[in-house]
């Protein structure tokens, strides 16, 4: 599988996301300055984490005006896969590929911890490998997480499945005291009405080896990975 | 024609150095050029005061690829082709000022002196150092120094893996900030910070120059001013733009990785602008240079020479390039979407020439301008030292043992003992995804990029300790900062030091400082830790009084195998647990300087000690245990002593501890479980290794004392104390509720 990661300026996690997809998992992956326009050839988009235009606006507001997202939107709307990690889930946000938005964290404060995610909602290529109910242990880091959109936006998102990941504790319960940053009803991740375009706060990239402390970030990956082996077959 | 005061003041030049300086050059300087030689003559950048003591460091070595400071920051060869590059630097009086940015653009200007270096930033770490919490304006220089750091490393994508944070009164109003960054190259593409090669272009790269930081070096750095003057020297302390940095950090990367033959040198613009870069590459390349500072892109018009030469605008590069190589250079900042102008050339003879629209306004011999006066003053052992080393803690009243489980608990809640995660979960610690080890043990584990190798870093500093005896607390810090490295498996190879003191122009504050590196550079010596970077901050003082000698040591280390690293944490129930390198009887001289004494006690009094020789023993003695993979832990025994030590692991491990219950804890029972004799690490080891344990300490002439042993479920027993886990959490957490 060949996974285009693509790189704005301020972007930190496309070594880490290279990493993983290539080192880890043996993928084909390439880095993609944002000045590029062409996606063919590949058959995934990562949006990686990071302070793309220093995050001096609101965080992602400058980067989807990037001559590569015009690609990135139709790539997505033509029912291919895409992810949004951390910045590039606020990217997502701000091109309208998802709904909503990511505030200031509720402490005021950047946080960097490893925290328990689970899985919810529908199908979608990028977590079917993931049970519904499962618990994940990943890392966060950002300064802007908090998932906000208004009560008919989120009673869509939650009638429809489209809630993939929220913030637990390590049992599973969905807490307050679970949430780092926030997010409305404990929200770290959701997808598109297709399914095929994921958006979440949390780091998969960073829990891709037992070494650095987990590989439930890998459970992602390989999801995606396997949906497009039974696509391709 | 005399010069007059205030043009002296403003440049922090005493009339004999002005004297000194006329004699040198043979003429009397014009205003721009009193400007340039004031600030490279500053304490800041021309280390008056402390280069001859400097020079008593041990600085070379097998592995050792730069001396030391000839260039932006240390390289250290780390095998397969590849170094480390590693320097600490201080912020100390910017951050006093105006935390946030003061912070911020500290951390700014230490990853530009790696990567000016052609190594790319792997690491930061910091050392803090802030009045009581009890001062309200401690709270706010704490939370915007956390902030500042944050803000500006989180941006850059570069992991803070470590760092103290360490409160006393001595520090209101003075908080000391030193940052360290570590970074990794090929050997081979390393870049010198130098201007050679008639006709080789100078690239001026990044931000635009405005008129912030002027006298940042000469002014703010290298003299004390009272706290009243901080409103109106604010302006003087830069703004830090990181989003900036990243992408200048990319493009000199991708420059010195992948083009290294297109350019001679390159240098960051940091204290003293414009007029310390250059200067200082002509002198290392024993070149000249013209300027033609009109091409110098401005962030406001009407600037004068004399304020673009000495603006300290941050996020700026000088790349000395090959002539035929200039577009290409061009090109490659572009792309990353930067500025990039030739503003001069190299050229011969001995002077850096600076012209604004072909008029001649300064001429600087750089072999004048980077030699200044060095200043060798005899010091006089603090007077108040006597009282403090005769104190004998045995003339308290010993620890009752019906309250030592509180006084356990009431020490791991003292701001200088509890843990940390409040800070560096404000920190990025993940980024790059090499953090092995992340903060809140020992020492931090990263591994290098692409290999199983791994280096360990750890900045450590107990200033209580260089105050009651500036040598042996200086050996002190080199110590533990070694016993931290080996406690993650990782042999200790170099040292980068940030030296803070107040007036040198005291003879005891000179004392003090004098002994603090004779102390640094015996323990260096003894464990064989070349010191290869550093940086001095002196003028640390409030009202007159000077802040604790606080000497930070960054030391790095090496695994081999990532594998083989170890942590502080109790995992394995079963598992026998030790102290070595010292009898758990302790005697109450163990209890000066340690936090206990101050907590419960209110005295900062006592006579330390520190035996090098059987440090280094027990060191090496926990390498070789590793080695053979005979330990499941270690964990430094220091601040907090034993009693610390072992809560710690539990807290980490989320284990429980049982205490031997024939434990004898010896007839003072304080110094036994709250002193902070050196020389000590707590280890668990594998339950089938305790005879080979046994004989290698008697090989390695180690005592070695049965504890207990890890346990199942959440009991905390040792001696007389009592608890549980989730209690000592509760106590250790105690800054997370500020």
């Amino acid at each position: 599988m060949r996974f285009a990661i693509v790189r704005f300026p301020g972007t930190w996690s496309d070594r880490d996301c290279h990493h993983v997809l290539h080192n880890v998992l043996g993928q084909e992956a390439d880095i993609l300055w944002h000045r590029e326009t062409s996606l063919s050839g590949y058959d995934a988009v990562v949006l990686p984490g990071g302070f793309s235009y220093g995050d001096y606006l609101r965080c992602g507001a400058i980067a989807r005006f990037s001559p590569i997202m015009e690609s990135v939107i139709a790539f997505a709307e033509a029912g291919r896969p895409v992810i949004g990690i951390c910045n590039g889930f606020q990217v997502l946000c701000e091109s309208h590929l998802l709904p909503g938005a990511l505030m200031r964290n509720d402490s005021l404060e950047f946080r960097c911890e490893w925290i328990h995610l689970r899985r919810e909602g529908a199908s979608t290529p990028w977590a079917d490998g993931i049970a519904s109910g499962q618990v994940l242990n990943v890392p966060i880091s950002h300064n802007d997480g908090n998932y906000f959109a208004d009560d008919a936006t989120l009673d869509e998102l939650e009638s429809s499945g489209r809630v993939i990941f929220r913030y637990c504790d390590e049992r599973g319960d969905v807490t307050p005291a679970a949430n780092p940053n926030g997010s409305v009803r404990n929200i770290a991740g959701i997808i598109n009405a297709r399914g095929n375009v994921l958006g979440m706060m949390p780091h998969p990239e960073r829990a891709g080896e037992t070494i650095v402390g987990g590989t439930d970030g890998n459970l992602i990956w390989q999801s995606i990975i396997e949906h497009a082996l039974q696509t391709a077959s | 024609m005399a010069v007059s005061q205030e043009a002296l003041d403003a440049v922090a030049l005493s009339r004999d150095e002005y004297d000194l300086l006329v004699q040198r050059l043979g003429r009397e300087p014009n205003d721009v050029e009193l400007g340039m030689f004031g600030s490279l003559w500053s304490e800041h950048c021309g280390y008056k005061n402390s280069k001859p003591l400097l020079r008593l460091f041990p600085s070379g070595g097998d592995r050792v690829l730069t001396q030391i400071g000839a260039e932006n920051a240390g390289a250290i060869d780390v095998g397969d082709g590849r170094c480390v590059v590693m320097k600490v630097e201080s912020h100390n009086h910017p951050s006093a000022i105006e935390p946030y940015q003061g912070a911020a653009t500290g951390v700014g200007g230490i990853v530009r002196d790696i990567f000016a270096m052609g190594a790319y930033p792997i690491a930061i770490l910091d050392s803090l150092r802030f009045g009581t919490l009890e001062d309200p304006q401690t709270r706010y220089l704490f939370d915007g120094v956390v902030g500042g750091i944050g803000g500006y490393g989180n941006c850059l994508g570069i992991p803070n893996v470590g760092g103290e944070v360490f409160f006393a009164s001595c520090y209101n109003g003075n908080p000391l900030v030193n940052a360290m960054c570590v970074g990794i190259a090929d050997t081979d593409k390393l870049v010198s910070a130098r201007a050679s090669g008639e006709g080789s272009v100078l690239l001026l790269v990044g931000s635009d120059t405005g008129r912030d930081g002027i006298h940042g070096a000469s002014g703010l750095a290298s003299r004390t001013d009272p706290e009243s003057r901080f409103a109106e020297m604010r302006p003087a302390v830069q703004v830090g733009n990181p989003f900036m940095e990243k992408l200048l950090m990319e493009a000199c990367y991708e420059l010195a990785s992948q083009h290294r033959d297109w350019i001679v040198g390159l240098q960051d613009l940091g204290a003293a602008g414009l007029t310390s870069s250059v200067v200082e590459c002509c002198a290392r390349g024993r070149s000249g240079a013209v300027l033609n500072i009109e091409r110098v892109p401005r962030r406001e018009s009407g600037m004068t020479p004399y304020e673009v030469m000495l603006s300290e605008s941050q996020e700026r590069m000088l790349i000395i390039a090959k002539p035929e190589h200039v577009e290409d250079v061009t090109a490659l900042f572009h792309h990353w979407e930067l500025h990039c102008e030739a503003i001069g050339e190299v050229v011969g003879g001995p002077d850096v020439i600076v012209r604004e629209n072909g008029v001649e306004v300064a001429r600087v011999p750089w072999e004048i301008a980077t030699e200044p006066p060095e200043y060798r003053r005899a010091g006089e052992r603090p007077v108040e030292l006597v009282e403090l080393n005769r104190f004998d803690p045995a003339t308290l009243p010993d620890l009752a043992t019906a309250d030592a489980t509180g006084a356990l608990l009431r020490v791991l809640a003292r701001p200088n003992i509890a843990s940390k995660r409040g800070v560096y979960r404000r920190y990025d610690q993940q980024v790059l995804a090499n953090t092995i080890v992340q903060p809140g043990g020992d020492a931090s584990v990263v591994r290098i990029d692409g290999t199983n190798r791994a280096i360990a870093l750890k900045t450590d500093c107990n200033p209580r300790l260089v105050y009651l005896d500036p040598y042996v607390g200086g050996a002190i810090a080199v110590a533990e900062a070694a016993r931290n490295i080996v406690c993650t498996g990782a042999t200790p190879v170099a040292v980068t030091d940030c030296l803070n003191f107040g007036n040198p122009e005291k003879p005891d504050v000179y004392y003090t400082m004098e002994h603090a590196i004779r102390g640094i550079a015996e323990a260096c010596l003894e464990f064989g830790t070349p010191v290869v970077s550093g940086n001095v901050s002196l003028y640390n003082e409030r009202s007159g009084v000077p802040v604790y000698p606080t000497a930070v040591i960054g030391m790095l280390g090496l695994l081999d195998d990532v594998e083989q690293h170890l942590t502080a944490a109790f995992s394995t129930p079963g598992a026998p647990v030790f102290l070595l390198g010292a009898d758990i009887h302790q005697p109450a001289v163990t209890l000066g300087g340690s936090e206990y004494l101050e907590a419960e006690h209110g005295k900062v009094a006592g006579l330390p000690a520190v035996d090098l020789v059987a440090e280094h023993n027990l060191q090496k003695l926990v390498l070789a245990l590793n080695a053979e993979g005979l330990l499941l832990s270690a964990h430094d025994c220091s601040e907090g002593g034993l009693a610390v030590a072992l809560a710690e692991s539990s807290i980490l491990g989320n284990s429980g501890f049982e205490g031997d219950s024939s434990l004898d804890l010896g007839d003072r029972l304080d110094a036994a479980l709250l002193g902070e004799g050196q020389g000590r690490i707590v280890v668990s080891a594998r339950p089938a290794a305790v005879d080979r344990l046994h004989q290698l300490a008697g090989e390695h002439g180690v005592p070695v004392s049965e504890l207990g042993q890890v346990i199942e479920g959440q009991s905390f027993t040792f001696g007389p104390i009592s608890t549980t886990v989730p209690m000592l959490r509760e106590a250790y957490e105690a800054l997370m509720r500020l």
